[in-house]
């Protein structure tokens, strides 16, 4: 029999729903549409949903709230579809960010290419025309875990942690991408330079992304990633977005 | 005029905290908020104010504050060497700091995070929806000498009250319950954890606590294949070296390593508190047992400006005895600045 979807208590904080118990894309399909459903129903006892990468959690204070029947409403709202081929929420956001790939701002690139197959210009090439999905948001405030990106990029962490990389900086591995939001010791490759701010927290908008948003990394030339960084002054290092409906 | 609070000397890790910001766990940013909650309700019964007021959360050691007005006070959490132009005050309870005094609080003698609240509370602008700072985010930062910090306006009246300590500063018994990856810890496993006689370790801080112990370390079955996922305060996590990791309110807000259960949120001010070296043991409990246990606990704090009473003082050692306000402005015992919490 099938386990999943699996329901667990989160010590008294709340209830989490998961998909899978590895990455794939129908089960973050499934806990990004599970939790828009969730939002929608507007239930009062829900303070707060999040997503991980194939689940959804839902703040409930389970000391006043009664669990089996939210358990209940839980399951029959699981039995309404198959979650797995849901259609993604509705008014999400395709993001274009500016990026350099590569020179002394990004110093893995060659590195990376070679453990996809790749030479440098072919990797560019295929990483600026990739459309990844924010699978969910950790680590740092807004910061975003992306893909997935194609097979060839199921390349492994590194053994040893790079000291630092920039905020901004675009890194890769297992088919994912982040965009580091401060700079940070991390294992995975640093392959491109954005300009963009993924958490921005006096402005009106503090988090840029959100779950389940679409982004491309269309390559950019040194000298116009340059102008960006002098003339941006909101953080968004360039970017344009579109609504996907 | 807004009165201020000047920090004439900072000890080295004092912030502004709050309950903390809600509501941005997805963005990825976890509630932090003060370390200890019951010393912030504890300071609002003896200010006869709302918890939501911030306050200075002090870790290890105080520093020398001032007023450019008369401001009352109180003093919680973690017991500190504290006096007012010399003269030695009491802990876990309020006081008066007249206009120009010193208040200077010293380290911590049991216990590891003290506050300062204030009358009126510390009113910086707030960020997110919240006061307090959340270093790991990088909202706001560690205050520094010379700092001068507005306070809102005080609706209460009185001090000279206090309440009695509790035990949460000595470590013991922590009472978990079970979580997502618990079964993924065979039952020789959480017996082995529960038998076990942990000491906090010095690396500890807001975003998690580190238990030490003799003897081998804890694993859990596929415990490096787990995927990332949400943590809640109170998880605790098994790190790669084996050693159980308690994650505070100022935690990631996703994680990769197993858990093997939840600490539940009454006993969470007992690990921050516990000093470097104190003895902790885990205790398994249901989840009707720990409903009950947090369920008893809430009414304890709604109770709590109940518990007040009037500090006793020997007038021989009161130098100024006519300056202390000796009868009025007695916090109400009937208006329980709780009730509209609910």
């Amino acid at each position: 029999m099938n386990q999943f979807p699996k329901i667990q208590t989160v010590g008294l904080n709340g209830i989490l729903i998961s998909f899978a118990d590895t990455m794939s894309e129908p089960a973050n399909r499934a806990a990004l549409s599970f939790r828009a459903a969730i939002d929608a129903a507007d239930w009062p006892e829900v303070s707060e949903t999040s997503t991980s990468l194939v689940s959804t959690f839902l703040q409930v204070d389970l000391v006043t709230q009664p669990l089996d029947a939210m358990l209940t409403r839980l399951h029959d709202l699981l039995d309404t579809q198959d979650w797995y081929t849901a259609p993604l929420p509705s008014g999400r956001t395709l993001w274009h960010i500016p990026t350099v790939y590569g020179t002394d701002l990004a110093p893995q690139l060659e590195e990376a290419a070679g453990l996809a197959g790749l030479d440098p210009d072919a990797a560019i090439s295929q990483l600026s025309q990739a459309r990844v999905r924010v699978l969910t948001i950790g680590f740092a405030p807004g910061q975003p875990y992306m893909g997935e990106l194609p097979e060839n990029w199921d390349i492994p962490r590194q053994q040893a942690l790079t000291k630092s990389v920039p905020a901004g900086a675009l890194i890769v591995a297992i088919r994912q991408l982040i965009i580091f939001t401060n700079a940070s010791p991390t294992g995975w490759r640093h392959i491109g330079q954005t300009a963009f701010k993924t958490f921005r927290p006096h402005s009106d908008s503090p988090f840029s992304l959100s779950p389940g948003d679409e982004l491309c990394f269309p390559s950019v030339s040194r000298s116009a990633f340059d102008t960006i960084v002098a003339t941006d002054t909101s953080g968004a290092g360039g970017a344009e977005t579109e609504v996907l409906s | 005029m807004t009165t201020t609070l000047t920090i004439v000397q900072a000890g080295p890790a004092l912030t502004i905290q709050d309950r903390g910001r809600a509501g941005w766990l997805a963005q990825g940013l976890t509630k932090g908020g003060a370390a200890d909650l019951v010393a912030l309700y504890e300071g609002a019964a003896l200010l006869g104010q709302s918890p939501d007021l911030a306050a200075i959360e002090m870790t290890g050691t105080g520093g020398t504050f001032t007023a450019d007005a008369d401001i009352r006070i109180a003093l919680t959490g973690a017991s500190m060497a504290a006096n007012i132009d010399g003269e030695a005050i009491v802990w876990n309870a309020s006081h008066l700091l007249p206009a120009g005094a010193r208040l200077t609080i010293g380290g911590a003698t049991t216990g590891t995070y003290g506050y300062l609240h204030i009358g009126g509370g510390i009113t910086t602008e707030p960020l997110l929806g919240a006061r307090a700072s959340h270093l790991s985010a990088g909202l706001g930062a560690a205050l520094k000498s010379g700092e001068r910090l507005p306070v809102g306006a005080d609706k209460g009246r009185g001090t000279g009250m206090q309440l009695p300590r509790d035990t949460r500063f000595d470590g013991g018994v922590v009472r978990v319950v079970a979580s997502m990856q618990t079964d993924r810890f065979t039952a020789e496993e959480r017996d082995r954890f529960t038998a076990t006689q942990f000491a906090r370790d010095p690396r500890a801080n807001r975003m998690g606590v580190r238990m030490d112990h003799d003897g081998a370390g804890f694993h859990a079955e596929g415990g490096l294949t787990i995927l990332s996922e949400v943590i809640v305060p109170g998880d605790i996590q098994i790190t790669g070296d084996g050693a159980p990791f308690v994650l505070m309110g100022e935690s990631q807000t996703t994680g990769g390593y197993p858990r093997i259960g939840t600490v539940i949120p009454r006993d969470l001010p007992r690990v921050a508190q516990a000093p470097a070296g104190t003895k902790i043991t885990f205790e398994f409990v249901t989840l009707e047992q720990a409903i009950l246990l947090e369920t008893q606990h809430r009414r304890d704090i709604k109770a709590l400006p109940g518990q007040l009473t009037a500090l006793i003082r020997d007038p021989a050692t009161i130098k100024n005895l006519l300056s202390y306000q000796l009868v009025g402005g007695m916090t109400s015992a009937t208006d329980n600045p709780f009730e509209k919490d609910t």
